[in-house]
């Protein structure tokens, strides 16, 4: 890169700004990607603050849980909710599908780390393999959160017998079987409300950062960085990526483990 | 076009084996806490003292994300406080949101 570079605003020295300087010593994109991720933790904090208030209105389910049947008067346990995993029909197995996906999560977010900590040694061979990894995790991830969603809709063979308001304001009674908005097989409609919104929102956000991730990865692979002369592009979209991983965490604290 | 205009004119630096075991550390230590989350959710009883262990946890292992993935830890102060201050504002909605919640439940069940 030259030296003398006429445009406004550029400069061969990474992270200087249009002034002249560099505030706070970050570069003016990582730091409106820190700003950017400081409002999404307000947007995803409002929706999490949100479900634990809705929570604590239901009570919780008070019984031994082998005699747990869904109701809309109170609040499921998750375990008893999130017991299936895909191929294996009819095997109770609480929490394995979901632990496995957050491990899933967090170990994308490893290999994105890693792929930032190659882009500081400008080694494009080692982000090239790393992106791509990372890649490989983000859709496993989407792909585990669809068959989970799919499950969830469908529900359990037997369903649950519950007293609602239907569609047309008429109260019946009547077998229910997996989600919908108006009711669900599991509990309170704002629980299935509440799955669809928060994981959906978190999902959208996985999706976006997977376009992102395939971005950087195709253009390291070019070599646009090394022309560049610096891998910084990298390292944002490492900073998203990792804010995804942080916000299932807490996804994975509030609606599977609480 | 010249196939050599795609090589790299970058200095590449060899691996820094005390980084990666940093970032392999940091990673243990997030599958650990997940780990014993998972155990405490079949071993526990469910009830508050569990909820509260489960949230310090979660806040544990975002302190780890935030503070060595994201390298927030590694900026300068005024860039640390400028992200984690505001954050202070969401412990008010946590007790107002609360409370307003709980006060629904005796509104409706008794």
């Amino acid at each position: 890169m030259s030296a003398h570079s006429t445009a406004i605003g550029v400069s061969s020295k990474r992270g200087v700004w249009g002034g002249g300087n560099e505030p706070l010593k970050a570069s003016y994109g990582k730091l409106m990607m820190w700003f950017f991720l400081l409002s999404d933790i307000f947007t995803f904090a409002a929706f999490l603050i949100t479900y634990i208030a809705i929570r604590v209105s239901y009570p919780a389910y008070g019984g031994p849980a082998t005699e747990f049947v869904g109701s809309n008067e109170y609040w499921p346990i998750p375990e008893l909710v999130f017991d299936a995993i895909p191929f294996v029909h009819g095997v109770h197995a609480p929490l394995v599908f979901v632990g496995l996906m957050t491990f899933i999560l967090i170990a994308s977010s490893v290999t994105m780390v890693l792929a930032v900590e190659a882009g500081h040694r400008n080694d494009r061979n080692d982000v090239v393999k790393w992106m791509l990894w990372t890649l490989v995790g983000g859709i496993t991830f989407l792909s585990c959160q669809a068959w989970e969603w799919n499950h969830f809709i469908h529900g359990s063979e037997g369903g649950a017998v519950l007293n609602y308001i239907n569609g047309i304001s008429q109260n019946v009674t009547e077998t229910v079987f997996g989600a919908n908005l108006l009711v669900n097989e599991y509990g309170p409609a704002s629980f299935a409300n509440l799955f669809f919104f928060i994981t959906g929102f978190h999902g959208f956000h996985v999706t976006i950062g997977v376009i992102l991730l395939f971005m950087v990865f195709y253009q390291a692979a070019v070599g646009v960085y090394d022309r560049r002369g610096h891998y910084e592009m990298v390292e944002k979209i490492g900073l998203y990526w990792h804010f995804v991983d942080l916000v299932w965490v807490f996804v994975f604290t509030l609606f599977y483990l609480i | 076009m010249d196939i050599q205009e795609n090589k790299s004119t970058l200095n590449v630096v060899p691996r820094n084996s005390e980084k990666i075991k940093k970032i392999g550390k940091t990673a243990l230590i997030l599958a650990l806490i997940t780990g014993a989350e998972f155990i405490m959710a079949f071993t526990m009883p469910r009830g508050i003292i569990l909820y509260v262990l489960f949230m310090v946890l979660t806040v544990w292992k975002a302190k780890y994300i935030m503070m060595e993935f994201m390298h927030l830890g590694d900026e300068v102060k005024p860039l640390i406080y400028s992200i984690l201050i505001p954050i202070v504002f969401l412990f008010w909605l946590i007790i107002v949101l609360v409370k307003e919640g709980s006060d629904i439940f005796n509104m409706r069940w008794f």
